[in-house]
């Protein structure tokens, strides 16, 4: 697949065929219907975050996405050839398991040694390869878990709450190395996410979930979307108070950086 | 040659020991001692179906240590609760294996031989049995070792990589079950998991890699099993709990020089052994 000018561009990229079509898709869990009648594509290059409370099916439906749920009802059309990095949401990491961040990129295949150093640069953790996975910070574990899902070259990177447990910093700097990904490499990014002041302003769409999609579109669109305001409160950050520049983050004067979902 | 009994018994020991080493890092891993145990104490119900039904012990055992172990899936795959469940069914096995052998004993059966092992009794038909079994459960392993690793950390990784981690972890099932039934003439039931997870927890702190784990353990558990068996001759103790025993003191050995070596690196200044706690 070569590169087109569409694709390292920041923003999102209409092309005529998205890279997942989702049609009406149910998923029951243990006879609990967790997602209804949910519709969704995704496209070529842009970057969608999923919000949404606990429980409302934002994990599920990134996890019916890698094929790790029955589907009950609807489809899910993936581009032919479509190759997905994923990053979990949780790593079982016992502490007698011992693994290395470079052993760690080689499951669940073998990556080619200059593939794994390409990776791990492009995440900033060439200089923790021989360290202990367990010993990482949550930041740098995150970054190692990316340069994994990296490996592949996907057109489509997965990140379930990636940023869960980092500090605001950590926050910020996780989504700019994802937005930077996104350019360098013209994925498609869905994530699910609890940071609604930094998702507002870094993503291209925001899907809000409550077992189905409650509202669908930009972050301007979404933020003023009474749905929206309903689920998160008036207080919750619409991009009336982000300003968007580069590929940094600016949360607006007097807009904590750390704000997060209610539960 | 193999009519030497000690030698047959040292072989025998080995072919358990090359087998039950990377096996049980998987066990540790996983964190499946105790789903080990209602495995290995199914074997006492295989016993009682050879006897009932004429079956050879060996193949006996694996098909209860199979069925076993496929309950033990099926009850714990969901629930959170597996050490009640896994508790129940191990301890229920062993008693109504205990009971069935009892009620179904001919003969006066020699109880102990099936619970702490009877590896001096080891014949040539059972040590090829052994040989094959262990070399069955080797080959899975190797054959398997990433995508097992991957869906030990994460089985939604495994998932994403197109690979279904369920697949992985009935191989593990059958591979523990394999162990078990090999492993039941030298150790016996009830100290089949010892031999599983002393060797791989031995191992820990040496180690940087699942690799080097794998590997570390095997000679542990090697080393275990000759020193052991030395151990049994040169004081008349029994074979498989003195095998145990060698293990055991390894561990204390290799978790001691760890720390040692540890706390040499942080007077200093370079932490040359990884941190073995969470």
């Amino acid at each position: 697949m070569s590169l087109r000018a569409a694709d390292i561009l920041p923003g999102p990229v209409p092309a005529a065929a998205p890279l997942v079509r989702i049609s009406n898709l149910s998923v029951v869990l243990d006879r609990t219907p967790v997602l209804q009648d949910v519709s969704l594509t995704i496209a070529r290059g842009e970057i969608v975050t999923i919000v949404g409370r606990n429980g409302s099916g934002k994990s599920t439906l990134l996890r019916s996405l890698i094929g790790a749920v029955r589907i009950a009802a609807g489809d899910i059309q993936r581009d032919p050839g479509l190759r997905i990095g994923y990053v979990p949401q949780t790593l079982t990491l016992d502490p007698t398991l011992p693994m290395t961040a470079r052993r760690f990129l080689d499951l669940p295949r073998r990556a080619a040694r200059g593939k794994a150093e390409e990776a791990l640069d492009r995440t900033g953790t060439a200089h923790l390869a021989r360290r202990q996975l367990a010993d990482l910070s949550g930041g740098q574990r995150q970054r190692v878990l990316l340069a994994r899902a990296l490996l592949g070259r996907p057109d489509l990177l997965l990140l379930d709450e990636p940023t869960q447990g980092l500090d605001a910093e950590g926050t910020a700097s996780f989504y700019r190395l994802i937005e930077t990904t996104r350019r360098d490499l013209g994925c498609a990014v869905v994530m699910v996410s609890h940071d609604l002041d930094v998702v507002m302003a870094a993503s291209d769409r925001v899907v809000v979930m409550g077992g189905r999609v409650l509202c669908d579109g930009t972050p301007a669109e979404v933020g003023a979307d009474p749905a929206y305001r309903a689920l998160f409160g008036a207080a919750a950050p619409g991009m009336a108070v982000l300003h968007r520049s580069g590929d940094d983050l600016h949360p607006a004067a007097g807009q904590p950086l750390g704000l997060r979902l209610a539960e | 040659m193999l009519d030497d009994f000690f030698l047959r018994a040292l072989l025998a020991a080995l072919g358990v020991a090359l087998a039950a080493a990377p096996m049980g890092c998987f066990v540790v891993w996983r964190r499946m001692a105790y789903f080990g145990d209602a495995t290995a104490h199914a074997g006492i119900l295989g016993i009682a179906l050879a006897l009932a039904t004429d079956m050879p012990p060996m193949p006996a055992v694996l098909i209860a240590a199979l069925a076993m172990a496929s309950a033990a899936t099926a009850l714990t795959g969901r629930a959170r609760a597996m050490d009640t469940a896994l508790g129940v069914l191990a301890h229920s096995a062993l008693a109504a294996g205990l009971v069935a052998v009892a009620l179904l004993g001919h003969v006066r059966l020699d109880l102990m031989s099936y619970l702490f092992g009877d590896i001096l009794a080891v014949s040539k038909g059972d040590l090829v049995t052994i040989w094959v079994g262990a070399a069955l459960v080797l080959a899975l392993l190797v054959w398997r070792w990433n995508p097992l690793l991957a869906a030990t950390l994460s089985p939604d990784l495994a998932r994403a990589a197109g690979r279904n981690p369920r697949h992985d972890a009935f191989g593990l099932t059958l591979a523990l079950a394999i162990v078990v039934a090999v492993a039941l003439k030298v150790v016996g039931v009830l100290l089949i998991t010892a031999l599983l997870i002393l060797p791989a927890a031995a191992a820990r702190p040496l180690v940087r890699t699942p690799e080097a784990m794998a590997l570390v353990a095997t000679v542990l558990a090697v080393a275990a099993a000759i020193g052991g068996l030395e151990l049994a001759f040169a004081f008349d103790t029994p074979a498989g709990p003195s095998i145990v025993c060698t293990a055991a003191g390894l561990f204390v050995v290799t978790t001691a020089l760890a720390g040692l070596i540890r706390a040499l690196g942080r007077r200093t200044g370079t932490g040359a052994v990884p941190r073995t706690d969470g």
